[in-house]
């Protein structure tokens, strides 16, 4: 067997390295290899979202990078979206809207949805809802996730002010 | 997944290198969304993977209005649409980048990827066509340029050689009173593989079409050009005739097979309606541009 890839790269603010197989995706290092398993595996073919993370300031499927390619690039997972014990905006808008049951897809949806905020505060619904179509959820219908981002929005303008 | 090798080299040189040595058993990765997809699936299996998002040749992005776009092969989607000089020169080209796939897709995939992916079905490749892009492939032996509607050979395949790695796409300067236009139908809103998809473009003259070119998404093996369309808009008033006869002549040319996307009538039907639709917008913007 040839040699495993030493790689260092930043997921949520720290340095972390580690050592992986070149076939071996960005979300089975993040889960099997570093121990973050708040990603999920849905498809692992890039079409449900459900392992969105942030890569160098995009959200990306991380079923469909390669370990390997993060050498030196910066990751924000959805174990990096809480302050602390503070949830962020967002979450709590997910659940103060009941925008969950399952709950499988709501990490990649979190992720996303964040990543929508930061770069356009005040979105339309369908914004929202073309941003999201990425993520696949199977059991809420949508309408409450697009509620939440709406109520999110809203908070975190009201906050600004 | 098999084991598979992984390089990343930073120039243009030693990516050459590389494939040239590693011949057939070597495969190019940029966005990755449809490589690694083939890979898990058993539908391609190299030994290498050259990943090519670091060479500084193929990440380029430069326009003027005199020489036209020179879009590196591994600019992301995103970069695309989010270019304003593209977004004014070229929206028949943002038509298609912002639909492919969703926005973590967009994230990553890139337009000479769709392009050497060739997939039928492929969004960007008819607008290409449409706006006469050109390939600028390279390989340790020199480089050469295909054009688009030469391109793709066969359901994923193209006329890239082991070897080869296709550098940039080239467009040309948009001419006075263009425009260009690219839609499809899938049965959602969105993240869905075109069941037909029409790329069009016209030069207007006072009212009338001085020259026209029609492609088309997912009826063919490959992404057809479909030259009679548009030449048989060539000297013809911008009219709703002239536009219904060029549509019939798009569907005439189209060969589709029937699946689980749509059947071989449905598909005919679609070329007609989605050519004339795509003519109406594309004429429109021509008109606007002056």
């Amino acid at each position: 067997m040839p040699a495993k890839t030493y790689v260092q790269t930043t997921i949520n603010g720290e340095a972390v390295d580690f050592l992986c197989e070149p076939r071996q995706s960005l979300l089975e290092c993040l889960r099997d290899v570093i121990g973050l398993t708040g990603s999920k595996e849905g498809c692992n073919d890039g079409n449900c979202g459900a392992c969105t993370v942030v890569l160098d300031g995009r959200i990306v499927t991380s079923c469909l990078v390669l370990g390997v390619e993060v050498e030196g690039r910066d990751i924000t997972t959805i174990e990096g979206i809480a302050v602390g014990s503070t949830l962020h905006p967002v979450q709590q808008a997910y659940l103060e809207n009941a925008a969950l049951q399952c709950g499988i897809c709501t990490p990649g949806f979190i992720v996303a949805s964040k990543a929508l905020l930061d770069q356009n505060p005040n979105p339309t619904e369908h914004e929202i809802r073309f941003w999201l179509a990425n993520n696949l959820c199977r059991c809420t219908g949508y309408d409450k996730i697009v509620r939440a981002v709406m109520d999110a929005a809203n908070k975190m303008q009201e906050a600004a002010v | 997944m098999k084991w598979i090798d992984y390089e990343a080299p930073k120039s243009l040189g030693d990516a050459l290198t590389l494939l040239s040595q590693h011949g057939d058993r070597a495969r190019p990765i940029a966005g990755g969304t449809d490589i690694l997809v083939q890979l898990r699936a058993g539908a391609r299996s190299p030994d290498l993977l050259v990943d090519v998002k670091g060479i500084p040749e193929l990440n380029e992005i430069s326009y003027s209005p005199s020489s036209g776009l020179t879009l590196g092969s591994a600019v992301e989607c995103y970069k695309v649409y989010g270019n304003s000089d593209i977004s004014n020169a070229y929206p028949g080209l943002i038509d298609s980048a912002s639909i492919i796939g969703g926005t973590q897709i967009q994230g990553r995939a890139s337009i000479g990827g769709n392009l050497c992916n060739a997939a039928p079905s492929g969004d960007s490749i008819p607008a290409l066509i449409a706006l006469g892009a050109t390939a600028q492939i390279a390989s340790s032996g020199g480089t050469r340029e295909v054009p688009v509607e030469e391109f793709c050979t066969a359901p994923g395949r193209t006329v890239v050689q082991p070897g080869e790695l296709v550098v940039s796409i080239h467009l040309p300067a948009p001419v006075p009173n263009s425009g260009a236009r690219y839609i499809r139908f899938i049965p959602r809103n969105e993240m869905d593989i075109a069941v037909v998809g029409a790329g069009v473009s016209v030069v207007l003259d006072n009212g009338n079409i001085k020259s026209a070119r029609v492609a088309l998404a997912s009826v063919a093996p490959t992404p057809l050009f479909v030259k009679e369309a548009g030449d048989a808009l060539a000297g013809k008033p911008a009219t709703d005739e002239s536009i219904r006869v060029a549509s019939q002549l798009a569907s005439d040319a189209a060969t589709p097979i029937t699946d689980m996307r749509g059947t071989i009538e449905f598909r005919k039907h679609l070329c007609e309606v989605l050519t004339r639709r795509a003519l109406h917008t594309a004429i429109e913007r021509a008109k606007e541009s002056g």
